[in-house]
């Protein structure tokens, strides 16, 4: 009853989406405001039944229908809760009616919160919202329809992949999609701007809350996922360069790249052609990423055109939807107005650089991930891309990126002072020498470059914070006024600041991780000690544990450091009996920014077991770099002057006042 | 050759159900070698998996490849004689750095070309614009110039209404 409710609400949220496509757009053209408003009752309407429609699934999930498909192949009675309900989106239809849920979310906050925008502004953005709507509804009723039911339900169902019961699953999928299809307003904003033949600076400033929202959750998600990766997989890695994970990076990149020019666009009204072309692409890079991980083509080629129904309809909705609005945008990008001119060296200057180099790098990651796919499909030729290649062609772009980081924020609009603003770094500078000649006389072994790194991370680091110092004129003025100041500045620009330096953060990590990690493989014993990075580590005992659908085999380790004892650790290896899978559940214990990362291999006959030990020193900085980027963001969000959905008055009165 | 034989005869002791990423013995004597052993592991390609060098791979076939490079490696082999090795034994595919050949030649000059072309275009706007600017003031129509010449000249043609 209830899987056919769900169904039943996935039908209307279709026939919705089909009004929702069509009737505001000839409310635009016929100027009709009744016909216009459809476009807002329609959307928030959609949202309610494709909510149903997860609620639905959800309720299925918890209630372990097993006579529903779907539960049955990806559920369990004796699965904990929070993975019943988290393994709704672990599989590929509920991963699918996700992903149109939150596109429904979307469309249904413009429609509460878009009262600011012009009518026919809002009529043609919900449109095109449907258009994309209606394609996946499509997609998810005819080929991954969620509710079918077994004619002869099992008493028991498959249980989620082991790998997924995790609590990352509860947190990673989401935020990866609320970016990911966050981007659509974008886009659809883009074509709406393309299809009304207007664009101008205000187009931009609504515009830029929405790309802020994709982004910070986007960057979130990632982060997240490369967390998951590090603690779920066992060996401590923290980005594989897997075609999964660039799909996620491609249009992490554009996004990136389209907040910059945003700004320019909504400040100086410039790069108006450029920034529509970009909210079209780095949507086409979320539909392409939906594609690759949805369509089965990233394990092999042949696995795609053995079962191609999936594959070719989300490979016929990428091509629909990124030719035709890209064919749009050719014909009409023309009549776009071009406007602010700026010298090359201004805060323009320094924004447009940013794009080219994220622009380059995402082209990078892009034929690094279809390159082997596109040239076994023509010539049937194999070859792999993989880290080596990435880390080989990313790091000539990031480095001069991130020394040009700091510059920009220095830098006055249209014509900027170089000479200045390299004076006002000469303290970031000086730290960040000093920062070389600690980590060069700290470090033991490792590359000889990795000390420059750090220089590097630390310049950008600094560089934020002289940007802020700057700015409220610490040292210049007396304290008190600059704590004034301090309070009075935009959020925004602390927003600049913070994600400028989580950026620093997050490459200061990585460099510390990768070149001064140690480990240990070996073969211990119960009462075997090693001593590693300063700390001893001590097998005492291994035991057998059961858990709620899997039992496991767990090592307790004690650690010491100088003789004194400090924490248990104790790693183990799950097996999960429903699918007689196995999965190894490291163990990590922080120490300041460092962690101690220890996983387990087999058992020997001789009753010793493999044992991988890991230090990682300042690890956690890979990480907090991302949550600093995406509370920069979200400072930025809260700037009054940016704040969605200020209604009209305040906005005129505020309206000649830039936002950063 | 010897110890490649005490390997086989330890694999063959412990008998290990399955193998996992980089086992312990696996690991070379001379911290040297070893070291070199596990760079080149992580450049090739675990041709089972998905995107996994040999180095992080639990497969049986990461780990005969791990085994085989550290046989060359102990017979003396270079790097890029271990490389050559693997990829006359089992074609490209197993480098996960594809080399620069004329079948990876745009995969390799993408990322250059996009970083030069988008450099050149923004150079030839940025030389073009300020040309451009200027131009609203040249192109004044014939009445307007007419106007603008009698303002010049300081008399005023009385405004016609």
């Amino acid at each position: 009853m209830i899987a056919e409710a769900g169904h039943y609400a996935l039908v209307l949220a279709l026939g919705l989406a089909l009004i929702q496509s069509t009737v505001p757009l000839l409310g635009a053209r016929w100027r009709d405001p009744a016909l216009m408003n459809v476009a807002r009752s329609t959307a928030l309407a959609q949202l309610l039944f494709a909510g149903l429609a997860f609620a639905a699934l959800v309720t299925l999930h918890v209630t372990s229908d097993f006579s529903v498909l779907n539960v049955y192949e990806n559920s369990h009675s004796a699965k904990p809760l929070l993975y019943k309900i988290t393994g709704v989106w672990g599989s590929h239809e509920g991963s699918m009616l996700l992903w149109v849920s939150i596109l429904a979310l979307f469309g249904g906050l413009v429609a509460a919160f878009g009262n600011n925008l012009p009518l026919s502004l809002r009529a043609h953005v919900l449109a095109v919202q449907a258009w994309i709507a209606g394609a996946f509804y499509l997609f998810i009723l005819t080929t991954s329809n969620p509710f079918l039911r077994i004619p002869n339900p099992p008493m028991e169902g498959r249980d989620l992949n082991p790998v997924l019961q995790d609590i990352g699953l509860a947190l990673h999928p989401p935020m990866l999609y609320l970016g990911y299809v966050g981007f659509s307003i974008s886009f659809s904003f883009a074509i709406a701007a393309l299809l009304e033949g207007r664009i101008d600076a205000a187009w931009a400033r609504w515009v830029r809350p929405w790309t802020l929202v994709a982004w910070i959750f986007l960057t979130l998600g990632i982060a997240m996922g490369s967390y998951w990766a590090y603690y779920e997989l066992g060996w401590g890695g923290w980005w594989f360069w897997d075609p999964v994970e660039n799909a996620s990076l491609m249009p992490w990149l554009a996004g990136t790249a389209l907040l910059h020019s945003a700004l320019v666009m909504e400040k100086r009204n410039a790069l108006k052609v450029w920034t529509i072309l970009l909210s079209i692409l780095t949507f086409s890079l979320s539909l392409l990423g939906t594609f690759l991980v949805r369509s089965g083509v990233l394990t092999s080629v042949h696995a795609f055109a053995t079962d191609p129904t999936r594959g070719v309809f989300i490979l016929l909705i990428l091509c629909i939807f990124i030719g035709g609005s890209l064919t749009l945008f050719a014909g009409r990008a023309s009549s776009l107005k071009q406007g602010g001119l700026f010298a090359p060296i201004s805060r323009e200057g320094a924004l447009v650089l940013n794009n080219l180099f994220l622009t380059t790098a995402c082209a990078t990651v892009f034929v690094g991930t279809l390159y082997p796919l596109a040239l076994e499909v023509l010539t049937g030729d194999k070859i792999s891309v993989g880290a080596p290649f990435f880390n080989l062609t990313f790091a000539p772009l990031f480095v001069p990126l991130m020394i040009a980081v700091p510059f920009g924020p220095m830098l006055a609009w249209k014509r900027g002072d170089l000479f200045g603003a390299m004076q006002r770094l000469m303290a970031a500078g000086i730290v960040a020498v000093l920062g070389v000649a600690f980590a060069w006389a700290w470090a033991r072994g490792g590359s000889a470059l990795a000390p420059l790194a750090i220089g590097l991370a630390v310049f950008v680091i600094a560089g934020a914070a002289s940007d802020i110092a700057e700015r409220i004129g610490l040292f210049r003025v007396p304290l008190a006024n600059a704590v004034r100041r301090a309070r009075g500045l935009p959020r925004s620009a602390w927003g600049t600041a913070f994600a400028h330096a989580g950026i620093g953060i997050a490459l200061m990590g990585i460099v510390c991780e990768t070149t001064w990690n140690s480990e240990y493989i070996g073969t211990m014993k119960p009462h075997d000690s090693i001593p590693l990075a300063g700390y001893q580590f001590t097998l005492d005992g291994l035991t057998q544990r059961q858990g709620p659908n899997y039992h496991e085999l767990a090592a307790v380790f004690s650690v010491a450091a100088n003789g004194r004892p400090l924490s248990l650790m104790a790693p183990s290896k799950r097996n999960f009996t429903t699918r007689g899978m196995s999965t190894t559940e490291a163990a990590l214990l922080s120490r300041g920014l460092s962690q101690l990362y220890i996983s387990l291999g087999d058992t020997t006959p001789d009753g010793g077991i493999v044992v991988r030990i890991y230090h990682k020193p300042l690890v956690l900085l890979i990480w907090f770099g991302p949550v600093l980027m995406a509370l920069g963001g979200l400072l930025s969000l809260s700037d009054r002057r940016l704040r969605v959905g200020v209604p009209k008055p305040a906005k005129a009165l505020r309206g000649l006042q830039p936002a950063e | 050759m010897r110890r490649l034989l005490a390997i086989l005869c330890m694999f063959a002791a412990i008998g290990l159900s399955a193998a996992h990423a980089v086992l312990p013995d696996e690991v070379m004597s001379d911290p040297a070698k070893e070291a070199r052993a596990r760079n080149l592991s992580r450049e090739l390609r675990c041709m089972v998996c998905q995107n996994q060098s040999i180095d992080d791979s639990e497969a049986p076939l990461a780990r005969d490849l791990r085994l085989l490079v550290r046989e060359r490696i102990a017979a003396g082999d270079s790097d890029s004689q271990v490389i050559d090795f693997l990829v006359a034994r089992y074609g490209e595919f197993v480098l996960l750095k594809p080399r620069f050949e004329p079948q990876t030649l745009l995969l390799w000059l993408v990322p250059p070309l996009v970083f030069l072309g988008g450099g050149l275009a923004l150079w030839m706007n940025a030389r073009r614009r300020p040309k451009a600017a200027p131009q609203p003031n040249a192109s004044l129509t014939a009445e307007e110039e007419a106007r603008l010449a009698a303002l010049m000249s300081g008399e005023a043609p009385a405004e016609k209404s």
